[in-house]
């Protein structure tokens, strides 16, 4: 039977038949629904971890005891998880072991563009890259089986076009989920200096085996066509080309790490010319030209971005491969331009009257991951940096032990997801060392941006059971702050307050804004109404970048079918127009 | 033979473009077409332009449509058919629900909402149906709706038949939203433009 699968639920599917018995991840775009689709077979125990080192951990300890493993996470979730990989690949696996990257080309949903097939190669793992959907479930079974016959960690490599396009998926039966024997063996997982060494050497032995095997893995093959044209490309590169050049001869590349040499040299004496198409960076091309393999790549195909066949064929009229087309006249000409349409913070967000609060006490603010990124941007713009998750309380801290002029005005934001992947390190450190900072952590209950996750303070698990729930106020205390406040961020007075008082206050303070998520519990508030005597048109209630509210004629209106009656417009308004209900005014 | 179709499916997130695409890919596939469904999840949402691309064939390889490409632009929200228009191919049908969405630069008058989009179209493309899919919906029985009203549109300049339509949309919808949802689809098969 064939279904119309997502790449990621044709991962889930492939852990599924494929025997994998444990799964573990964090949420991350665009690598999210593989675990919350594993989640749903009940033969396969999955979980969310707080980062995405835990999750490797987690993944390496069920391999070493003998179960397959699928771990999950975005592309940057690999530099949190690195510092297991690289050992990983000297310990080797017992059950399978594959490590889903989700890329993320053209950064739609992040934060850098960063090409992780070079992690394959710096760490020493085989890669697999899919071209759709059915290949990304059958390189489960064939990761897992590389992994375990080559005793080494596999990368499934993924990009956004390959996990959120949908393409037909022929479905299998599930096959046993063997547990292998485990016997204790501290020469292969115990990686003190003595041992590291004998399996520094096993590691290169065990590539030199898996490029032998890549030379006939049926992954890499060849697309025979015109002899004139020749295209080396690997994952959805692959797709525009054989759109773009259907007579074309092409080597699609699957598994990418190591490369097959022999056949890449094979390949490449067959054809005139000869092109690599790749996303991002040159990471089949170099590899090839080490061959000494003429070959055209970055010179003409751009290392940022994502690819198009729309791209893809105006590069190959450029080299002259395909014809131009005779340029004919844009028939829009003269169209006006549509404005921009950014994402927004929703209708009744939590995090709204925080970034207003912040903007007005003209605070420096640094940032973290998640929706409350948005409150960076105009006219709330209540944010002056985003780098990397957990990044927001290790950077207050420098800015505040570097730069007295900013000491005392100064504030980290986190969300409560964030603040557990990776933040409480950061404020142990601010801590530790004498620090100044006031954290606030956004306590919405959820991971909201990646579409609502549980987390260790939910009190549910990925399965949706009970869970015991982190108390954050406790933990914090605990890290050594002495001063922790929780508020609601709708009652924006006493927020202000709040804030004032903990960024005047010495020594580290924390600030939890909790209030879930707008989208996650719906509350039964009536609409905000406005009356037009009162209103002067002065537009406050714009500030604070609410798609409810708009202003025609010097008059402000509120949406009733988009208000939810958080009534932080009412509390902003200086001339009282705006009418809420009950909730917070 | 089956004649490839690539749709463009163009909104403002929430508009229910996702059970669009589900219920025109399940007509596609009981009729044999090959299919590839694109969307865009995470940041890219939250109240933004969103988009989902739909290509039907004997074999679709990029599961992407290039600009001058569509045979389809089912545009949810005036603008952002505008947005997209460039996506159309040369004789391509444009169906445009007459709605209007401000985007936060807009409420908060820092651009202007184009004046008069919908005629602006038909000053340059022919073939363009406009169609007030919200109050038809609402007519129906329940706005959300809306966007079985546009499929209803969009079914018309499809090669597939009306009764693979209304199984594909009976196999998608939840059962007690169907009549309203059938209903709907009836609005949108029927309607002339404005």
């Amino acid at each position: 039977m064939k279904e119309l699968l997502s790449g990621n639920a044709a991962i889930a599917r492939g852990a599924y038949e494929y025997g994998v018995t444990l799964a573990a991840g964090y949420p991350g775009t665009p690598s999210t629904e593989i675990l919350e689709n594993l989640s749903r077979y009940d033969e396969v125990y999955s979980e969310w971890a707080p980062n995405e080192k835990v999750a490797l951990e987690v993944g390496i300890g069920a391999a070493m005891a003998g179960a397959r493993a699928l771990v999950t996470m975005k592309h940057v979730g690999v530099n949190v998880a690195a510092d297991p990989l690289f050992t990983a690949a000297y310990t080797g696996v017992n059950g399978g072991l594959v490590l889903v990257s989700a890329d993320d080309p053209g950064m739609h949903s992040s934060q850098n563009e960063q090409d992780n097939r070079y992690y394959a190669r710096f760490a020493k793992i085989a890669m697999l890259e899919p071209a759709d959907s059915q290949e990304a479930k059958d390189m489960v079974g064939l990761g897992l089986e590389i992994s375990e016959k080559f005793d080494i960690p596999v990368m499934l490599r993924i990009t956004t076009r390959v996990a959120h396009s949908q393409s037909m998926v022929e479905l299998g039966e599930p096959g046993a989920r063997e547990i292998k024997q485990y016997a204790k063996d501290v020469k292969k997982n115990l990686m003190v200096p003595a041992f590291g060494r004998l399996r520094r050497v096993s590691l290169a032995e065990r590539l030199a085996k898996l490029t032998a095997y890549s030379e006939s893995a049926p992954v890499n093959f060849i697309v025979k066509g015109s002899a004139k044209t020749g295209v080396i490309t690997s994952g959805i590169s692959y797709q525009f080309v054989r759109e773009v050049l259907p007579d074309a001869s092409v080597l699609k590349l699957g598994l990418t790490n190591p490369l097959p040499v022999e056949l890449i040299k094979q390949f490449a004496s067959c054809v005139e010319s000869l092109y690599v198409v790749e996303e991002l960076e040159p990471f089949l091309e170099e590899q090839i030209r080490m061959l000494g393999i003429k070959v055209t790549g970055k010179e003409l195909f751009p290392a940022t971005g994502e690819f198009s066949q729309g791209l893809v064929r105006r590069k190959f009229i450029e080299a002259g491969v395909l014809p131009a087309r005779p340029a004919a006249e844009n028939p829009l000409a003269g169209l006006p331009a549509a404005p921009p349409r950014p994402p927004v913070l929703c209708p009744g967000c939590p995090h709204r009257g925080v970034f207003y609060t912040l903007r007005r006490l003209k605070l420096t603010v640094t940032g973290d991951i998640g929706c409350y990124t948005l409150g960076g941007l105009p006219p709330l713009e209540g944010i002056d940096s985003c780098v990397c998750m957990g990044a927001s309380i290790g950077m207050s801290h420098g800015i505040d032990k570097a730069v007295p002029g900013l000491r005392g005005k100064t504030v980290a934001v986190i969300g409560d997801s964030t603040f557990l992947h990776s933040g409480i390190t950061g404020l142990l450190n601010t801590v530790y060392n004498g620090g100044d900072s006031t954290v606030i952590i956004l306590d919405n209950r959820t991971t909201a941006m990646t579409g609502h996750q549980d987390h260790p303070a939910t009190g549910r698990t990925l399965k949706g059971k009970e869970a015991p729930e982190v108390d954050l106020t406790m933990l914090c205390k605990a890290l050594g702050v002495p001063r922790v406040e929780v508020v609601d961020p709708l009652d924006m007075a006493k927020l202000k307050e709040v804030v004032q008082t903990e960024v005047a206050a010495s020594g580290p303070s924390v600030i939890i804004a909790r209030r879930p998520c707008a989208l996650l519990k719906r509350e039964n508030r009536p609409a905000v109404t406005v009356d037009p005597e009162k209103c002067n048109g002065c537009k406050t209630c714009l500030r604070l970048s609410c798609p409810a509210i708009s202003v025609t004629d010097k008059k402000s209106a509120v949406d009733p079918n988009l208000c939810v009656g958080c009534n932080l417009c009412v509390q902003v308004c200086k001339t009282g127009a705006m009418k809420g209900g009950n909730a917070c005014a | 033979m089956l004649k490839p179709v690539d749709v463009l499916m163009v909104g403002v997130g929430g508009q229910g473009t996702i059970l669009a695409s589900k219920v025109l890919a399940a007509a596609a596939r009981a009729v044999g077409y090959d299919v590839k469904v694109s969307e865009i999840h995470g940041m890219a949402q939250r109240g933004g332009s969103v988009v989902t691309q739909v290509r039907l064939g004997e074999k679709v390889h990029s599961p992407l449509i290039s600009e001058g490409e569509a045979d389809v632009i089912l545009a949810f929200e005036q603008l952002e058919a505008l947005r997209w228009l460039s996506y159309l191919k040369p004789g391509g049908a444009v169906i445009i629900n007459d709605q209007q969405i401000y985007p936060v630069p807009v409420l908060a008058g820092e651009a202007e909402y184009p004046a008069g989009i919908i005629e602006q179209i038909k000053g340059k493309i022919n073939n363009v149906l406009v169609l007030d899919a919200l109050r038809q919906s609402i007519r129906c029985g329940n706005a959300k709706a809306a966007n079985v009203v546009l499929l209803g549109a969009l079914a018309r300049e499809l090669p597939i038949e009306e009764e693979i339509w209304r199984e594909a949309l009976a196999a998608t919808v939840p059962p007690k939203f169907l009549e309203v949802n059938n209903a709907a689809f009836t609005a949108g098969y029927n309607s002339r433009s404005l």
